[in-house]
């Protein structure tokens, strides 16, 4: 494994990443088709491309109706929103791993999630923060999320280091809290539909995406991964500690502030139109890194794309595995996620002894 | 004081507010020469070192380098004139030990900026120098204690700056490591800020030391001077036996055990 990684860490990361847009290509072509009622991949790249300006012309109108309204309708903002809620996700647990110096991060694990999620809850069922318009549920999860960030921050810092004890065992605790917290809002909600549409988005899925719900997550990508590709350099001297980063000119305070903002944007905006998709940032930037090595020039856009194409195909696999029923993806990614974390931390003792 | 780089004047710090780490601590470093700070556990060596490196705030005093005001300098213009090698280098993910040396570079680069032929070339003449040429693709988890201790030594002389700061470089290594570590730095020719645990290397290599005691410096001098028997056993509380070694000619310090002392 070693040798294999060092090997392909000379690979230009342009060429890796080139082969992987290509991946998610043609996972919009082969996973719009897929589900309780299949389009053929040759139907779906031909509708595909009757919608791009220009070329779109040039496509023979040969399909039916139904076929063009499951694709353009329902499935492809699905497969986009898959794209980009498995893009933050990953990235997410690259920079919440940078900043904490631990492989083990994750917005899950560490409770961001339930904390976006409880405050979301608020915002679903009570319209607690409706004075702030369309984007009040995303705002709210974003608020959520970095208050339970910080909170974990603050609590699992013992003496200026991040302790793994610490910062698993207050992951948990602040999960349980805000877990508890979201109940009690659940259990005095007004609304009975609303209590039962906030337990469905609570257990991660895409299904009902719309392409109004891309927007905001696809611009908060964006502009996070620009700001951490100019800073990718001080995202890899802040894995060497928070001193040697200082002494090699990195002013840490400020970095751990800009990072603690963007994850929480992140991870705040996915939530909001996604629900809790667990495991994603732990499961991506660990094979990534086993992949091309740790340099955040690499890791960030690799895991971007894997994240984006991993999720898509367990969301995939989530609307077939039952079909016509529905599994919420974030019990896919849970079953596979959870043994994963399993492994990982069994492996860190193995290495520590 | 013509020559002198760093400047440190009665520098306090407190790490709860009740202790005194550094209590009123002074000195200074010339250029070029090799000055060790020395003193028991807990003697505030660390503190000192942190302060001035920027690891730590400190709650008093001024610290000027090159006749600048170290702590009105931004972290980039203080990490271009002091390079550190710290006690602790784990790392929570795996890199190669040729990225972990052109992370000496960062403090020259702007946000935009790529990685340039020259700054490989640097990162390379840095290995050669350390005698870790053949080593560049080798991941860093995998070196022996020695390797990464030189790795890191690599990285501040990457990073081109003259004032190298060093904290207990070579605790934990064994004695041939700890010689080889010491002999590549007196290699390098610059000036050097270390605290040492070990008083015979602090002997061999310094050229001059501070003793601290309770965050208070005690005795200052060459080390033929300082490194006395009773100095020895008023700071550190144990007996020992000073003499000149007949090939070094510097001092060597034997501790006499209790089973063993001449009354």
């Amino acid at each position: 494994m070693q040798r294999k990684r060092l090997k392909n860490g000379e690979t230009s990361v342009g060429r890796i990443c080139f082969v992987l847009a290509l991946i998610s290509v043609l996972t919009m072509i082969f996973a719009t088709g897929l589900g309780p009622v299949s389009v053929a991949p040759g139907t779906t790249a031909r509708i595909l491309t009757s919608r791009i300006p220009i070329v779109g012309g040039l496509v023979e109108h040969s399909w039916e109706q139904l076929d063009e309204n499951i694709i353009i309708g329902l499935r492809l903002p699905r497969v986009c929103l898959g794209l980009v809620v498995g893009a933050s996700l990953a990235v997410c647990g690259v920079t919440m791993q940078a900043l904490v110096r631990n492989n083990l991060a994750d917005p899950f694990i560490l409770g961001v999630s339930n904390g976006a999620a409880a405050f979301a809850t608020l915002g679903m069922l009570f319209g607690a923060f409706s004075f702030l318009g369309t984007y009040s549920l995303s705002i709210s999860a974003f608020i959520g999320s970095a208050v339970t960030i910080i909170f974990v921050y603050m609590i699992s810092r013992v003496r200026g280091r991040v302790n793994i004890m610490q910062l698993l065992l207050s992951g948990v605790a602040i999960s349980m809290i805000m877990d508890g917290i979201t109940s009690i809002i659940k259990l005095s909600a007004p609304n009975a539909l609303g209590l039962h549409n906030a337990e469905f988005w609570m257990s991660g899925s895409l299904a009902g995406a719309k392409w109004a719900y891309l927007t905001l997550p696809l611009a908060v990508l964006l502009i996070c991964m620009a700001v951490l590709m100019i800073n990718y350099r001080g995202l890899n001297l802040l894995l060497l500690g928070e001193e040697s980063a200082g002494a090699l000119g990195v002013n840490v305070s400020r970095l751990q502030k800009v990072l603690v903002l963007l994850t929480s944007l992140m991870a705040g905006t996915t939530i909001a139109v996604s629900g809790t998709i667990g495991f994603v940032g732990l499961m991506v930037p660990h094979f990534t890194r086993l992949w091309v090595g740790s340099d955040h020039k690499r890791v960030l856009p690799v895991s971007a794309l894997l994240g984006g194409i991993l999720v898509v195909w367990v969301d995939v696999a989530a609307r077939c595995l039952i079909a016509p029923e529905e599994l919420p993806v974030g019990v896919l990614t849970a079953v596979i996620g959870g043994p994963m974390f399993i492994w990982m931390l069994k492996k860190r003792g193995v290495r520590r002894a | 004081m013509p020559d002198a780089r760093l400047e440190v004047r009665d520098l306090c710090y407190s790490y709860s507010g009740a202790d005194n780490a550094a209590d009123h601590v002074s000195f200074h470093v010339d250029k070029g020469s090799f000055v060790g700070l020395i003193g028991p556990n807990g003697s505030g060596k660390s503190t000192v070192l942190k302060n001035i490196y920027r690891a730590l705030r400190p709650d008093g005093g001024s610290i000027t380098l090159d006749g600048e005001d170290l702590l009105k300098m931004s972290h980039r213009e203080s990490a271009l004139k002091l390079a550190v090698v710290g006690q602790e280098n784990e790392l929570p993910f795996d890199f190669t030990v040729e990225e972990i040396v052109a992370m000496g570079r960062s403090p020259h680069k702007k946000l935009f900026d790529t990685d340039t032929a020259q700054d490989k070339a640097i990162v390379h003449h840095a290995l050669e120098h350390l005698g870790m040429a053949d080593m560049a693709k080798r991941s860093y988890l995998n070196l022996s204690g020695g390797e990464k201790q030189r790795t890191i030594i690599a990285r501040a002389v990457a990073q081109e700056s003259d004032f190298l700061i060093l904290d207990e470089p070579t605790n934990h290594l064994d004695i041939s490591y700890q010689m080889q570590i010491f002999d590549l730095i007196k290699r390098l020719n610059t000036t050097v800020l270390s605290a040492i645990h070990d008083l015979n290397m602090a002997a061999l290599y310094c050229d001059y030391v501070y003793i601290l005691k309770h965050g208070k410096i005690v005795l200052h001098g060459v080390p033929e001077d300082v490194l006395t028997e009773e100095n020895i056993s008023r700071v550190y509380g144990v007996d020992c036996c000073v003499s000149r070694h007949p090939v070094t000619k510097k001092i060597s310090i034997t501790f006499l055990p209790e089973g063993l002392r001449k009354e």
